[in-house]
C-alpha cells in the first residue's frame, strides 16, 4: 500500500481512503478482539501485563486510571476511534484493563433517570 | 446482563446528539455545556470523500475534518452524559447510523439564514424514531423570526418543541438540554 501524504490534516489513497499511521500502532489491524464502542467505558485494573508494553499500548493504559470511556481514550490518543479500540481490547485481552459496553437498554427513558438529569443541569445554570 | 445502576463500579454513559448544518453552532454547543473541553473524536473513512462544503454565510470557517466533537457532563455516582456533534455533510451519515444507535435523544441546531440546512438531520431523527427538539441559533446577522412561523417553515409535527438559544453561552445552552429532557419525560418512547 502506497501512502501519499499531500496534506497536513488528510492523507489521502483513491483506493482506501484517509490514511494511516494509525495502521502502524494497530499493527495493520483494522478489528478490535472484543466488541467495543465509543462509549464503552474503561478502567486499569492495576495489573501490568507481563513483558514489555509498546509506547501505545502504554500510553493507552496510563489514560485509564480512572473510569472513562473508548472516545475520551481516542480523543487523547489523537487516534481514530477504531485504533484505540484495538489497543484497548488489547488490553482487556491481558487483563490490564476492564471494560463494559454501553446497555442498548440503557435509562433513556427511565423517568427517575430524567429528573435526576434535569436537577443535575439545573444546577450548572 | 450488565447492571445499568452502577453497581459494577461503572456509571452509564447516556448519549445525545447535536446535529445540524454545517456552521450552525454544534461545536460551539457542545463547548458550552460541556464539562471538559471538547475532544475530538474520529472514525475513519472506509470510502475517500467528495464534494465542497457550502460556505455561504459560514463566518470563521474554513476548515472542516471528518470527526465527532464531543463533550461530557456528569450528572451523578451512575450516570454521564456524552454530547456528540455529529458531522455535518450529508456525505457522513454512515457515521449517524453508528452514532445514533442507543442516542437519548436529540438537538436539531437550525440557522433561521439557512434553515433547509437542518432538514436531513430533521427527517433522519424522525425516521429512526429518535426524540428531538429544535433549537433555533441566534446569529446576529439573523433575522428573528417567531417561533411559530419557523415551525411552520419546518413543517415541524406539532409535539417537536422548537426553543430559541445562543450556543455560545452555557446557560442557554443548558436550557436547551433541560427543554430536551422534559420532552423525553412528556413523550412515550417510541419503542
Ligand atoms: N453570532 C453567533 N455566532 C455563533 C453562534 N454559535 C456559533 N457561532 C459561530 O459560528 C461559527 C461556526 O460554529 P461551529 O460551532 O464551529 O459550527 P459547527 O460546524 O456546527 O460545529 C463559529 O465561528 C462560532 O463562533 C451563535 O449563537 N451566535
Ligand atoms: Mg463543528
Amino acid at each position: 500500500m502506497r501512502i501519499s501524504e499531500t496534506d497536513d490534516d488528510n492523507w489521502f489513497d483513491d483506493a482506501a481512503g484517509r490514511l494511516i499511521r494509525p495502521y502502524t500502532v494497530s499493527n495493520g489491524r483494522t478489528e478490535p478482539s472484543i466488541r467495543m464502542e465509543l462509549l464503552s467505558m474503561v478502567i486499569a485494573t492495576g495489573r501490568r501485563p507481563h513483558g514489555h508494553l509498546g509506547p501505545d499500548h502504554s500510553q493507552a493504559l496510563d489514560l485509564c486510571s480512572g473510569v472513562t470511556t473508548v472516545a475520551e481514550i481516542a480523543a487523547r490518543l489523537r487516534l481514530p476511534a477504531v485504533v484505540a479500540k484495538i489497543l484497548l481490547s488489547d488490553l482487556a485481552g491481558w487483563g490490564a484493563v476492564d471494560t463494559r459496553a454501553p446497555d442498548p437498554m440503557a435509562d433513556n427513558s427511565n423517568p427517575a433517570v430524567l429528573e435526576t438529569i434535569i436537577y443535575a443541569l439545573k444546577q450548572r445554570l | 446482563m450488565p447492571s445499568n445502576n452502577g453497581s459494577d463500579g461503572f456509571p452509564s454513559a447516556l448519549k445525545l446528539l447535536i446535529a445540524g448544518g454545517f456552521g450552525v453552532g454544534k461545536t460551539t454547543f457542545v463547548g458550552s455545556v460541556s464539562e471538559i473541553e471538547p475532544l475530538r473524536t474520529e472514525e475513519l473513512l472506509t470510502t475517500a470523500s467528495v464534494g465542497t462544503d457550502r460556505l455561504t454565510g459560514v463566518e470563521q470557517k474554513s476548515t472542516t475534518t471528518v470527526a465527532m466533537d464531543f463533550g461530557r457532563i456528569t450528572i451523578s455516582r451512575d450516570h454521564v452524559l456524552y454530547l456528540f456533534g455529529t458531522p455535518g455533510q450529508e456525505r457522513f451519515w454512515f457515521m449517524w447510523d453508528e452514532l445514533s444507535g442507543g442516542a437519548m435523544g436529540a438537538v436539531v441546531l437550525a440557522d433561521t439564514r439557512r434553515l433547509a440546512d437542518c432538514f436531513p438531520a430533521v427527517d433522519f431523527f424522525e425516521s429512526r424514531g429518535i426524540r428531538f427538539l429544535v433549537a433555533v441559533n441566534e446569529f446576529d446577522s439573523g433575522i428573528r423570526y417567531e417561533l411559530d412561523d419557523l415551525r411552520s417553515a419546518l413543517d415541524l409535527k406539532p409535539d417537536i418543541p422548537i426553543v430559541h438559544c445562543d450556543a455560545r453561552d452555557q446557560r442557554s445552552a443548558t436550557g436547551v438540554l433541560i427543554s430536551l429532557m422534559h420532552h423525553l419525560l412528556a413523550s412515550q418512547a417510541p419503542r
